[in-house]
């Protein structure tokens, strides 16, 4: 929480302004704003924050990863893209174990989190989720209100004080900038915030427990264009704290927010490497297939 | 025709039709119930008839008139009776009840209506309601104090009241003397005696011990004589007045003012004041106790033992239920053990309840509340405490009949609970535990109520299992007193279920009873709507804060 203190209160307007315009004109123009503002990232140059090795994963028989490898640099935003049913969502789940809920499910191969395997004995999942958030295509706000949910986390880890609470709260819903839309409506029911709201609420209630990796699995698509822009130009906010992992469907957005893109298909990573690589010049013919709407 | 049938027309008729056959029949059902019942306790007019006797004599009736009947001619004839000319197939009789009972014998007759020949509503003709031998019904002639009269004919009425008054306030307080402060002293004198007795099983019966006990037992012992000896004067005090009443039969009769509870005189009564007597008479019989083998007074005791008792087997059965149902849902491996384990939880919904009656007269009451006895309670042997039927056990009996209800509906409950807000609370760094208690349970609990409203329901009306594990026809106590420890578990207690049996059925005084079957079947259905009201009252209170699951 103490990196939004730095900016707290109103937040600091010409950071944020050149950043909602940015992200506004890439919007507005769609595919012709690849440049990303010129931008071109190197892996090899990036502090690295999750290194997935060989992970194989199997529902029952069937085999819905093969072999990925690669890595999830800090503090930047990753997105997978891919045809339905490709496997970036179950990847993206087995960063903070959510697959473990699956019957029947195994999994081969190693993922580490700062170097440390999340799949190791010793690892508390509980706390390991508290490290990696979770935002889900579907906003599921707890049928509580705006205040506890966003209190929600805090209080599993006991924190009783009503002011660092007030302070939490605060803090987390102006991080996903919801607050000046529910401050005078805190103890509302969450359940009568439209689904946009929803949506950030449930992304505030994720980083009031200040993880290190946020995973958003299709946080826009059961949003409205107007929402979809609100979460997107919160996404390229966030990264500056957070590293980031997106799924998406819509290339899009995948294209306006992500600095590295993953192209999967049929539990294979066909290709990774920097947004502006990815969909300027891939280097698959299969990946370029995709991004063209030749397949999909 | 055929595009008719093929719109569906038919099919939705038939729909409403069974729908509002069946509203029908409820709403007939209860309709007669209350009729019958609430009508019992209208104050009736008093006749005076001369009626023409089988005999060829003319005699004078005194009572009130009830239900009537035709009967066929030939069905009368066949009894013998002498029957007027002309060529009417049925003949209508009424029913009168005279009262009387210790007097003239039976207190209900059939009259023939041709041979009553006239009818008369004096407004000095009284009915009188005793504590014994039923009602009473004739002409007041005469108060008498101490034997000797003290006002007669036209002022007899009014030197009665207050007398009256003094009467029912000196047996109020000899009822409050024997059930409140000599009860005491006898529940008091009995845990003395089981002291006693434990001191001498466990071995430590020294002298000290005992002479403490003894000095206490002598306290009590002579607050008992005190009682006993405000309770004589009392009787004496309350013996001095009595009245002489004249029945139909001309015969005078003087009845003492302590066995009476209410004298009426109906045909003078102005509606107001019927109004009046009539909802005294609702009040009496939802407050006070059964008198005459349950065929008078009221059924206090019955409502409060009926609504203990779910009581008790809801704070039994739900969490017992929501327990079972929350490891069958959430821990248990799905598979074909739990898949079996769920149909006996359904099958054992379909048991008849007699079963678990006599299951419960096996298990708990002989098994369960016998080791119990011998282990915590050996000073009373080879009295049972625990090991007799009683309340604990007929509340532990209806909560096992109950707990598939519960089983399944929170079974549903769960199962209707998001993935997507279980995954929430996972993806905060909940463990599975946590999850259930924030927020799985909470969101399950409207499920539980229904669960527990169909429980409520069904346990209300069960009369089989209880008669085996605790119900009786007349409970001395009621289960809840100012003696320590308050609730008391072990006692057996009244309920309404097996009341409308039992006075429908047992009673010695069929046609008397009648009115009052109809009456407590009206305020059992009374009671349990008002248990589900409540409990439905608040699951949609809670439905209303969870409401998640509509989106």
């Amino acid at each position: 929480m103490r990196w939004i203190n730095d900016d707290a209160g109103p937040q600091p307007d010409a950071r944020d302004a050149t950043m909602s315009d940015r992200t506004m004109s890439a919007h507005a123009i769609g595919m012709e704003a690849l440049g990303q503002a010129g931008v071109d990232r190197h892996i090899e140059e990036e502090d690295i924050c999750i290194q997935v090795e060989n992970l194989d994963l199997y529902y029952g028989t069937k085999q819905a990863l093969k072999g990925i490898g690669m890595s999830v640099p800090r503090k930047r935003v990753t997105a997978f893209i891919g045809p339905s049913g490709c496997g970036k969502s179950t990847l993206l789940r087995c960063f903070n174990r959510m697959n473990d809920l699956v019957d029947g499910v195994r999994i081969g191969g190693r993922i580490l989190l700062d170097g440390q395997d999340i799949y190791a004995k010793s690892v508390n999942v509980a706390d390991l989720r508290r490290r990696v958030g979770m935002v889900f295509q579907k906003p599921n706000p707890f049928p509580k209100s705006i205040y506890e949910n966003v209190a929600y986390g805090l209080r599993l880890q006991g924190v009783r004080s009503r002011r660092v609470l007030d302070e939490v709260v605060e803090n987390a819903l102006r991080g996903a900038a919801l607050w000046d839309e529910v401050k005078d409506r805190l103890h509302d029911n969450a359940l009568g915030l439209s689904g946009g709201q929803q949506q950030r609420l449930v992304i505030a209630r994720a980083i009031a427990i200040e993880p290190e990796v946020l995973l958003l699995d299709e946080p826009a698509s059961a949003l409205d264009p107007i929402s979809t822009l609100k979460i997107e130009e919160l996404i390229y906010e966030l990264k500056s704290h957070y590293t980031i992992v997106i799924v998406t469907h819509n290339m899009q957005q995948a294209a306006r927010v992500s600095d590295y893109t993953a192209f999967m298909y049929m539990g294979d990573l066909i290709e990774f490497g920097d947004t502006n690589t990815i969909f300027t010049n891939p280097s698959e013919k299969m990946t370029e297939d995709y991004i063209t709407g030749r397949y999909g | 025709m055929k595009t008719w049938i093929k719109s569906g027309a038919p099919w939705i008729w038939m729909n409403a039709a069974a729908v509002s056959t069946s509203l029908i029949m409820v709403a007939g059902l209860l309709g007669l119930i209350a009729l019958r019942g609430l009508g019992h306790f209208w104050p009736a007019d008093v006749v005076e008839m001369d009626y023409l006797a089988a005999d060829g004599e003319v005699v004078r009736l005194i009572g009130e008139l009830g239900a009537h009947e035709d009967v066929p001619r030939e069905r009368l004839a066949a009894t013998g009776v002498r029957l007027p000319g002309g060529d009417t197939v049925t003949l209508r009789r009424y029913l009168l009840k005279t009262g009387n009972r210790d007097v003239a014998g039976p207190d209900f007759m059939w009259v023939l209506g041709h041979d009553i020949q006239a009818r008369r509503y004096p407004p000095e003709l009284v009915a009188i309601e005793r504590r014994e031998w039923g009602n009473f019904y004739g002409y007041l002639r005469e108060v008498r104090q101490a034997g000797a009269s003290v006002a007669s004919g036209d002022q007899a009425w009014d030197a009665l009241q207050p007398r009256l008054q003094r009467a029912l306030d000196l047996f109020a307080a000899i009822r409050d003397i024997e059930r409140g402060a000599i009860g005491s002293i006898n529940y008091r004198l009995e845990q003395l005696r089981l002291r006693t007795r434990r001191l001498e099983l466990d071995g430590r019966n020294d002298p000290a011990a005992l002479a403490d006990i003894a000095a206490e037992r002598a306290g009590l012992q002579a607050e008992y004589e005190g009682r006993q000896q405000q309770l004589a004067d009392l009787y004496r005090d309350i013996a001095r007045d009595s009245i002489v009443v004249e029945t139909q039969a001309g015969q005078q009769v003087e009845l003492p003012l302590s066995k009476i509870v209410h004298i009426r005189q109906p045909n003078a009564m102005g509606m107001f004041t019927k109004l009046k007597t009539y909802f005294a008479k609702v009040w009496e019989f939802l407050s006070d106790e059964p008198r005459e083998a349950n065929t008078e007074g009221g059924i206090f005791p019955a409502i409060f033992g009926t609504v203990l008792m779910v009581i008790l087997m809801s704070v039994l059965v739900t969490p017992f239920g929501v327990i079972a149902a929350l490891y069958l849902r959430e821990y248990a491996k799905q598979g074909p053990v739990t898949r079996m384990i769920r149909i006996a939880v359904n099958n054992l919904a379909g048991v008849p309840s007699i079963v678990y009656g006599v299951f419960g007269l096996g298990f708990f009451v002989y098994f369960l509340g016998g080791n119990i006895d011998r282990l915590f309670y050996p000073e009373a042997q080879p009295a049972p405490t625990f090991g007799t039927p009683g309340l604990l056990w007929a509340s532990i009996t209806l909560a096992l009949l109950t707990l598939p209800v519960v089983i399944v509906a929170t079974e549903e409950g769960l199962a209707r609970i998001p993935k997507a807000i279980r995954e929430g609370s996972l993806a905060l760094g909940a463990t599975k535990a946590e999850t259930l208690w924030r927020t799985v349970l909470p969101m399950a609990s409207p499920a539980m109520m229904t669960g527990l409203i169909l429980a409520v329901a069904r346990a209300a009306g069960e009369v089989a299992p209880l008669m085996l594990v605790g119900v009786v026809k007349l409970a001395p106590t009621l289960p809840l007193d100012g003696n320590a420890p308050f609730l008391h578990l072990d006692r057996k207690f009244m309920h309404l279920g097996f009341h409308i049996y039992d006075v429908g059925f047992q009673s010695p005084n069929v046609e008397a009873a009648r009115p009052l079957v109809y009456a407590t079947a009206l305020l059992l259905v009374l009671v349990i709507m008002v248990l589900n009201i409540a409990a439905i009252t608040l699951r949609n209170r809670l439905r209303e804060k969870y409401r998640a699951l509509d989106q």
